[in-house]
């Protein structure tokens, strides 16, 4: 997974609250065995020409400035994986739901909570931009810079915004632990050797 | 202090993920036909390796035909998972139980019967039913794809440590009253929220009393009661059950596991968030009767009652009943049916279809009643056959199928027909799960074999010999 360290591009904002997963990918878009996940983000909202995720402005948006509670419903990771085919790398909000923000992470897009004010002032300023300028948002300073010096700090979890950096996805996590997890194979070789090996059919 | 599930978990415990989530080592990872392209594609694409190719096994299953002569042609879906599995295991040097391999068969079948799961042990595996082989004493996980990916690439699940429930089994199960039928009156009467997100272990004497395949079957549900695992410690019913299978620990090394797992069970001092007590001497045989695991009655029972109920669950009864197409009130026995599916991971063992033979000996299956028995495996259908179960149904007027998964998840094409009421020894009763508009009735083998004879859901403690 690539590391998170600075995103610049186009900011869209769709700021409807508790848009849930089934509408950020539909479930008809997740059949078969080669899902198009791209053409499934919004894919039912985006057959309406109006959307605003069809404006030419917003086609290679990075950046989704969102309403309160998005990301809420099914837990399913493949809601993510539509917004990392689109081409996003960091979704706002005023609140996320906890399983949606860890999908996030684990696909190394950014996911930010902000304080109410802060999000209306961003979102505010994401309008005005209508995508023609593009928004820089930089995990490293914690800040948001934007047209017409619009700037905001932000916070996020110690934890999230290390994996990110590091490019971390989950087993990459999981493989800084990889001398415990040798040593636990070693042991298990020697004190469980039928747990660590066995006969396969022929 | 410990429980079972705390002596699995605790001796598999790697370290603490930064994030706080725990690392648990997986012994063994059972991928199947459906789950394992997408998991391979995803794994290639993150460029780690496959870390213990030795501890992972692929099975066919999901999209297989079920036709007596069958090749990867012969499913709708079937060519292309097949064909991607068969990639992915070349790819990665896995070992693949194919479509035509003697131990083919459900994932949930062949696990245990190749002795592939052992007690103390942990498995992973992408399917809800993973939790089956808990009846081996077996700890054992359902993942989604990217928990499968993550244990392709590091061996490991990296976890929350569940609650825990027992229940406590007591008294004797009666006659022609089977672990399916145990299991879908605990969900009844249990629910499907307070085990939820538990891990479950089912202790006392009617545990002990059961044999290993009815073990099995039991846990197989602990999903539909909500549960995470289940566990039953094992002991020498299951250790005698287990001796000289191909996959098991041979010479001094089985001698050496023997040993430790005769240390598997609960300490007497253990605690758990939930502890109950179930009395089995009164029970019926059961059958579902709506669109939820848990609507479950006894098969002298009668269809629920809207009236009375408050608004809410008013609705949502009657909403279940119109698309069951029963009248509140009439009783469960007499309900005529169309068509009886016997097979599945819950119900397909060899036991399964030696109880369902026994009900059809010499009798045949109803006029207008479409009949079929999917054993659970290649070898389950070996075996069967060498016994002569196969000419009994057959003779009754049941179609005798290969092995897969089948009418269960409907996968591979095999579903009924718009409106068809069927009576199946599968674990899932939602509305559409075996076709559209299909009415399905969850019950044991034995009640299954009945209601075919019958042509209604029938009582099977009429139809013993």
């Amino acid at each position: 997974m690539q590391r998170f360290e600075r995103v610049a591009g186009a900011a869209v904002p769709l700021l409807q609250e508790n848009i849930d997963t089934d509408q950020v990918l539909p479930s008809s878009y997740m059949r078969g065995l080669n899902p198009d996940y791209a053409a499934g983000f919004f894919g039912t909202l985006r057959k309406d020409p109006a959307f605003v995720l069809n404006q030419p402005a917003y086609r290679g948006a990075r950046i989704l400035v969102a309403g309160d509670n998005f990301g809420c419903g099914s837990t399913r990771e493949h809601a993510v994986w539509a917004m990392e085919a689109f081409g996003l790398r960091v979704v706002v909000s005023t609140s996320l739901p906890e399983v949606f923000r860890e999908n996030c992470v684990k696909n190394g897009i950014l996911p930010l909570a902000l304080p109410a004010a802060d999000h209306s002032r961003l979102a505010a300023a994401v309008v005005a931009a209508a995508g023609r300028a593009p928004f820089t948002v930089d995990l490293v300073t914690q800040r948001i810079d934007g047209p017409d010096g619009f700037a905001l700090g932000f916070d996020v979890p110690e934890t999230q915004r290390k994996a990110l950096l590091e490019g971390l996805d989950e087993i990459g996590l999981t493989l800084l632990a990889a001398p415990a997890l040798e040593a636990y194979e070693a042991s298990a070789r020697e004190h469980r050797p039928w747990q660590q090996a066995f006969r396969h059919p022929a | 202090m410990k429980s079972l599930f705390d002596k699995i978990w605790d001796e598999h415990f790697v370290a603490t993920r930064s994030d706080g989530l725990s690392l648990i080592h997986i012994d063994r990872h059972v991928l199947h036909d459906l789950h394992a392209p997408p998991a391979f594609a995803r794994l290639q694409k993150s460029g780690y390796p496959l870390r213990r190719p030795e501890l992972t096994v692929a099975v066919t299953d999901h999209t297989v035909s079920t036709l007596p002569v069958r090749d990867v042609n012969s499913s709708p879906q079937g060519a292309e998972f097949i064909a991607a599995t068969r990639a992915g295991a070349a790819r990665y040097g896995i070992t693949l139980l194919d479509l035509d391999h003697p131990a083919q068969g459900i994932v949930h079948v062949v696990t245990p019967e190749l002795g592939i799961a052992l007690p103390g042990g942990t498995l992973a595996c992408p399917d809800s039913h993973a939790c089956t082989v808990g009846g081996l004493g077996t700890l054992a996980f359902a993942t989604g794809t990217t928990e499968l990916v993550h244990v392709l690439a590091t061996q490991t699940l990296a976890l929350r440590r569940p609650r825990q429930m027992r229940i406590r089994l007591d008294g004797i199960l009666p006659q022609h009253v089977s672990a399916k039928d145990l299991i879908l009156y605990l969900i009844g009467h249990v629910g499907s929220s307070l085990a939820r997100g538990h891990a479950v272990e089912f202790s006392g004497p009617v545990a002990r009393a059961l044999p290993v395949e009815a073990r099995l079957t039991l846990c197989n549900m602990v999903t539909e009661l909500g549960g995470r695992t289940g566990l039953i410690a094992p002991d020498d019913t299951v250790f005698s059950w287990l001796a000289g299978r191909p996959c098991v620990p041979q010479g001094a090394q089985w001698d050496a596991a023997l040993a430790h797992w005769r240390g598997l069970q609960s300490d007497d001092d253990a605690q758990f968030d939930h502890d109950l007590t179930v009395d089995c001497s009164g029970l019926e045989p059961q059958i579902t009767w709506g669109v939820d695991p848990t609507h479950v009655l006894p098969v002298s029972g009668h269809v629920p009652d809207p009236a009375g109920l408050d608004q809410s669950a008013r609705e949502q009864l009657e909403r279940a009943l119109d698309y069951m197409g029963l009248v509140p009130g009439a009783p469960l026995e007499g309900v005529p049916i169309d068509r009886v599916f016997i097979g599945s991971c819950t119900n397909a063992r060899l036991s399964d279809l030696q109880a369902a033979a026994q009900i059809v000996r010499g009798r045949k299956v109803a006029p207008g009643v479409e009949a079929a028995v999917v054993p659970g495996s290649s070898g389950v259908k070996a075996e069967a056959e060498r016994l002569g179960l196969d000419r009994v149904f057959v003779e009754a007027g049941f179609e005798w199928r290969s092995s897969g998964c089948s009418m269960c998840a409907g996968l591979n094409g095999d579903e009924g027909r718009m409106g068809e009421r069927i009576v199946s020894t599968t674990n899932r009763n939602f509305a559409g799960r075996q076709g559209a508009g299909v009415r399905t009735h969850l019950a044991s083998p034995a009640m299954a074999a009945a209601a075919a004879l019958a042509g209604h859901i029938a009582d099977v403690r009429r139809y013993s010999h």
